[in-house]
This record gives C-alpha cells, sequence and structure tokens, in this order.
C-alpha cells in the first residue's frame, strides 16, 4: 500500500514545514478553551495562540476535538 | 433547555468551583450533566450512530474526570467552556477506541508498508520540471525514512500517515500515550527535514514541488 497522492502531499508539506517549537498535545489541550473562546468571541485565535494553531493543523486528533468544541459551544452559547 | 441555559448563566467560575466541592454539589453536577449532554449532541451531531445512553455515558465519564481535576482549571477561560472541553475528548476517546478495536498494529506495520513513500506519481497538476523534482524528493525522502528513522518512529509514521490511525489509537498500541508519539514524529519529521536539507532540499524546493 502507498500513500495517495493528497495524503502525500499534506505529508511531504507537513515535514517541510516542521518548526523546532511545536507542542505536543498535551499543552494543546491546556490552551484549547482559551482558543476556542477567542474563536468564539470573532478575535483571531491563530494569531493569539500560534503554537496551538500550528499543533491543530499538524494533529488531528486534536483538530478533531477542537471542531467539536466548537460546535458544541456555537450551538449552546 | 431554558434551565440548562441559565445554569450557565447563573454562577460564576467561582461559583461553580465551590459548589463542586461543597455539600450541595448534587444540583451543580447534575447541571453540569445536562450542559455537557446538550453540548455533547451537538459535537457528536455528525455521528448518527451515537444515540442518548450513549451521551450521557460520555457525560457521566467526563463528569468524574472534571471533579477530580478541579484544582487544574486555572480560570482562563469559562469553566463550562473548560468542563465541555473535556467531555469532548473523552467522546471522541471512546469513539476512537470502539471504531479501531479489532485493528492491530502489527497487521497495519508488520508488512511492506513500511515502503509506503511511492516511486512513481501521477499528479496531473504539475508541470515536467515539477514532475522531476517531486520524483527526486520522493526518492530521497524514501531513502531518509529507511536510514535516518528508528523501527518505531517508521511503525507510527505508517499507521499515522499511512493509515491514517488516530494518534491515541496509534500511541495505546505502541505502549505509549499521545503526547508522548506527537513528539516521537515530531522528532521523525525533524530528522527527515534537516536530512533533506543536508541534500540542498530546502524547504521552499518542497513546497514548490508539492504545492497544494
Amino acid at each position: 500500500m502507498e500513500l495517495d497522492l493528497v495524503t502525500l502531499k499534506r505529508m511531504v508539506r507537513n515535514i517541510a514545514t516542521t518548526r523546532p517549537d511545536e507542542i505536543g498535545c498535551d499543552e494543546c489541550f491546556e490552551e484549547l478553551n482559551r482558543f476556542v473562546e477567542l474563536e468564539l468571541a470573532g478575535k483571531n485565535a491563530a494569531e493569539a495562540l500560534p503554537l496551538v494553531q500550528d499543533h491543530l493543523e499538524r494533529c488531528g486528533d486534536c483538530r478533531e476535538e477542537f471542531e467539536a468544541l466548537l460546535a458544541a459551544l456555537r450551538a449552546i452559547a | 433547555m431554558r434551565n440548562e441555559v441559565d445554569a450557565i448563566r447563573r454562577r460564576t467560575n467561582q461559583q461553580w468551583l465551590d459548589v463542586l466541592r461543597g455539600p450541595t454539589r448534587d444540583e451543580a453536577l447534575a447541571d453540569l450533566r445536562a450542559i455537557l449532554v446538550r453540548g455533547l449532541r451537538y459535537a457528536l451531531a455528525s455521528r448518527p450512530d451515537v444515540d442518548e445512553a450513549t451521551l450521557e455515558d460520555f457525560a457521566q465519564e467526563a463528569l468524574l474526570k472534571i471533579v477530580a481535576a478541579l484544582d487544574s482549571f486555572r480560570g482562563e477561560s469559562r469553566f463550562t467552556t473548560w468542563a465541555q472541553k473535556i467531555a469532548v475528548r473523552v467522546a471522541l476517546t471512546q469513539l476512537r477506541r470502539h471504531h479501531w478495536r479489532d485493528v492491530s498494529l502489527d497487521k497495519i506495520t508488520n508488512s511492506s508498508d513500511i515502503h509506503f513513500i511511492p516511486r512513481t506519481l501521477e499528479d496531473p497538476s504539475a508541470g515536467p520540471e515539477q514532475r522531476a523534482m517531486q520524483l527526486t524528493l520522493l526518492e530521497t525522502l524514501r531513502r531518509l525514512i529507511s536510514e535516518q528513522l528508528t523501527d518505531r518512529q517508521r511503525q507510527a509514521m505508517t499507521a499515522v500517515y499511512l493509515q491514517g490511525m488516530p494518534l491515541g489509537e496509534v500511541a495505546q498500541r505502541m505502549g505509549t500515550n499521545r503526547n508522548a508519539l506527537y513528539k516521537l514524529l515530531h522528532d521523525a519529521r525533524q530528522r527527515l527535514q534537516k536530512g533533506m536539507g543536508a541534500e540542498r532540499l530546502s524547504g521552499q524546493d518542497v513546497l514548490d514541488a508539492f504545492g497544494p
């Protein structure tokens, strides 16, 4: 089995843009409530917490959790 | 629904903490459970297989974690946002575990899959020069993956990038945790990035060749 084109491109770009200061899933989770509230308030969460934004772009698990949390809070806010 | 909304707005963060630590915490727990269930209903709206009883189970498990973690709440958001974050992670972790329950890591990675970088590539959007660069990069990447990475790094890359397995599920099968697995993959990416740099392939070359 080999990678399909889209997945391969994503992986290669992920490698090429690797940065030394990336945060892990724990730190991302730690900041996620702050990040999601900035997002909900219409503020620039990515600019305020760039390492969280970077992690969410690279980590499928954390991205899925962020999107689900955002959907929940948008609906009940 | 009205009551739940009121419950969110009625308590400040400090009031939530106080009441959850106090003698009348059952009422607050019931309010919080209702808030979590309602949030999870929207969070998991795209999954028709999740029924109300399952949502209640997720909320219950989340409540236990929330109560145990009260001291770690730093007040940087609303208390209910923090609590909902925990509930969403509990729910998605359980759903991923269920979805991947029959998949063993050996089955995924003990094969020729370790050579998952293709030798050829059909990219209709690429011109002749870009295509030549793509093939050079792929060949280099194949070699770097086999020469520079550890077995664990190759195994994790295969499972996550090729098979699309969630990090948490791969981590559990490799006897580690999700955060450590992310770091392991980060280290692998850094080695590959450095290896490409040593062969005078810049990040920009890669992005030009494998642009969107």
